[in-house]
């Protein structure tokens, strides 16, 4: 017998049971759905994650203070490691070749008031380097400027939002607003990035000078009694001097901080790539943990597919037992009802896939609703293991159903029922 | 064409072990139209099984067109039964969810032809069905049912056919007319062996072959 006449067979005799055939098919459509929704929204996180790191630029290596005994990431865990990084540093470093500018920043979030306006925001304490090393343009006014960090100037530069915000349609250059209480005059607004960080607007931000943010707003010393600085953005002239640069920071800062050959460094260097990287890893691990229990409605369907297999052996036994008295072999029952398996898990696998795209787009439109802009990414290779994945549960579910069947005695089978 | 030789058949029961042909011995020329006739339990079931390639003997020896039935394996036992053999049975044992026209090409389908509509019409034209072959078996008669049966026995131009109690479901109309089906194919040259425990039945072919507990008691001849 031709495998299309198998086919054929199979094929209708599915349709005969068009409710049955559907609700089967149902358990692997939520399964696939599922899988692939989790697979696409997973794939679009992860680039939605790089690419706002990228945003930030990727010519630029991140100096921070780390805790030379704590464990991994935990090192760099703010709170967790001494502030050991200055501004001297920070110019030491601007002074290794091939590096075109530091940007030593301070962080932290800050009450602003205007009027009768009184709104939080991240602050940013740092210097002119910072426009270029974070990629922002200017709306009006100026960014900050040498002259400003030099003479501590009560000066402040606003993110879009934060304009908005405080000042709806009037204009902010030349205003005064309070921070922490103090008064501070707005002599820039950025233009609008667009993007976000981990639900952090990158619009919704201040920036002063960063002496000013240590003296006046946010003391934090190092052990020494120094003025410290939470991180020193670098940025390097290309992606080739990347690795020299790397290395001569951490021979500046361990001279400077007097480190001992035997001992670690007391800070860390991390490439916007690495950065990358950790996140892409993330949440590729929750992804596929995710798609991990997902699988269990799979197999949930597969049990179903094996179930309803066996049902319709014993309920088609007659048949099965006409179609070998006019000459069907074991070949051939086997595979009819092999195929009717393979259908079933391959049409509902079909319609899965569609059923799970729509579902991350859904996601996506949430999420970009929410604020997070991400856009689910169904890649082929997706598609090419759901529907591999689809056949195998097909084949696994509807093998011993159907070796069953090819197995019934003729004359059993016959006077079945 | 049929050559049984102490061809025996026993089922095993649980742990019991059941005799259903004790020895069989028997030859049918191609061309005969005969009966096999016997109470409920005497065996002629069992007999038309083995003869039908459907089941094997436990022992003895039984050639079907030359071929030693006894040493074949499944696949072509399933092959004799599709190209050599058609299947008559009281209970018409007909798909029911597919038209008579698809019925009678389910031979075909194992056969691999390629004219299957073709001759699933011939086969339907000759029992006498030309009409209503689109209908479903549920919709048509004992009678229509048992020659959609007939034609699907035939559509592989088999050299012989097996009817188990072909009328037994069937009013005497339907009855004379699917005998007189059979005796038209035995003409034609069809061997037709009809398994019956109705003497009616038996009397309108050449040989009555008595089966009691298992064994042949008598093999008669009518002219």
């Amino acid at each position: 017998m031709k495998l299309i006449e198998s086919f054929v067979i199979a094929i209708s005799s599915l349709f005969t049971n068009k409710l049955r055939s559907s609700l089967t098919m149902l358990g692997i459509i939520i399964g696939v759905g599922a899988v692939i929704a989790i697979m696409a929204g997973g794939r679009g996180m992860e680039n939605y994650v790089t690419s706002t790191l990228e945003d930030l630029g990727t010519d630029v290596l991140y100096v921070q203070p780390s805790n030379p005994d704590a464990p991994g990431m935990a090192a760099m865990a703010p709170g967790y490691a001494t502030p050991t990084l200055t501004l001297d540093d920070a110019e030491a470093i601007a002074r290794i070749p091939s590096v075109l500018g530091v940007a030593p920043t301070n962080e932290n979030f800050v009450e602003l008031t205007f009027g009768g306006e009184t709104i939080t925001s991240v602050i940013e304490g740092t210097t002119p380097e910072f426009q270029e090393a974070f990629t922002y343009e200017m709306a009006s006014g100026q960014f900050i400027t040498e002259r400003n960090v030099a003479s501590r100037d009560m000066v402040v530069v606003l993110g879009s939002k934060t304009t908005e915000d405080l000042f709806g349609d009037e204009d902010p250059l030349g205003q005064s607003i309070k921070l922490k209480g103090k008064r501070f005059t707005v002599t820039g607004v950025l233009a609008s990035k667009g993007g976000a960080m981990f639900g952090f607007s990158l619009d919704e931000i201040v920036i002063v000078p960063i002496t000013t943010y240590q003296t006046r707003l946010f003391t934090l010393r190092t052990p020494s009694g120094e003025d410290s600085v939470m991180s020193i953005g670098v940025m390097v002239s290309g992606p080739e001097a990347m690795d020299d640069v790397k290395a001569d920071i951490e021979t500046t800062l361990r001279k400077r901080h007097r480190i001992d050959e035997d001992e670690k460094d007391d800070f860390t260097i991390v490439s916007m790539e690495q950065m990358i990287g950790i996140f892409s890893d993330i949440t590729g691990i929750i992804s596929i943990f995710l798609a991990a229990i997902a699988s269990i409605g799979l197999l949930v369907a597969s049990i179903g597919i094996m179930n309803i297999m066996l049902v319709s052996v014993t309920e088609r036994t007659r048949e099965i037992g006409i179609r070998k008295a006019v000459g069907a072999k074991r070949r051939d029952i086997l595979l009819q009802f092999l195929l009717e398996a393979a259908v079933l898990s391959l049409v509902g696998g079909g319609i899965g896939i569609a059923f799970g795209w729509a579902l991350s787009l859904a996601m996506s439109i949430i999420a970009t609703l929410a604020g997070f802009p991400l856009q689910a990414t169904l890649s082929p290779f997706h598609v090419i293991v759901a529907v591999g994945v689809s056949i195998i549960i097909g084949l696994g579910s509807g093998i011993y159903p159907a070796m069953r069947a090819a197995r019934l005695n003729p004359i059993d089978a016959l006077h079945y029922g | 064409m049929i050559e049984l030789e102490n061809v025996t058949k026993v089922y095993q029961m649980g742990k019991v072990e059941v005799p259903a042909l004790q020895g069989i011995t028997l030859n049918i020329e191609r061309g005969e139209m005969l009966s096999i006739i016997g109470a409920s339990g005497s065996g002629k079931s069992t007999l038309m099984n083995v003869i039908g390639c459907l089941d094997k003997p436990s022992s003895g020896r039984y050639i079907f067109d030359g071929a030693d039935v006894s040493r074949l394996n499944d696949n072509r036992l399933a092959e004799i039964r599709n190209k050599k053999l058609g299947f008559v049975f009281q209970e018409y044992n007909l798909l029911s969810r597919v038209s008579a026209l698809a019925n009678v090409e389910l031979p075909l389908v194992y056969s691999g032809g390629r004219h299957k509509r073709r001759q699933a019409m011939e086969a339907l034209e000759r029992v006498g069905l030309g009409e209503r072959v689109k209908h479903k078996p549920t919709e048509l008669s004992g009678g229509e049912q048992q020659r959609v049966a007939i034609a699907r026995a035939l559509v592989n131009n088999p050299s012989l056919i097996l009817a188990d109690e072909p009328t037994g479901n069937l009013d005497s109309v339907s009855t004379a007319e699917i005998i007189s089906i059979f005796r038209q194919l035995n003409q034609d040259g069809i061997t037709v062996i009809i398994v019956t425990h109705e003497r009616d039945i038996a009397s309108q072919t050449q040989r009555n072959i008595h089966l009691l507990d298992g064994q042949i008691t008598s093999d008669e001849r009518i002219v």
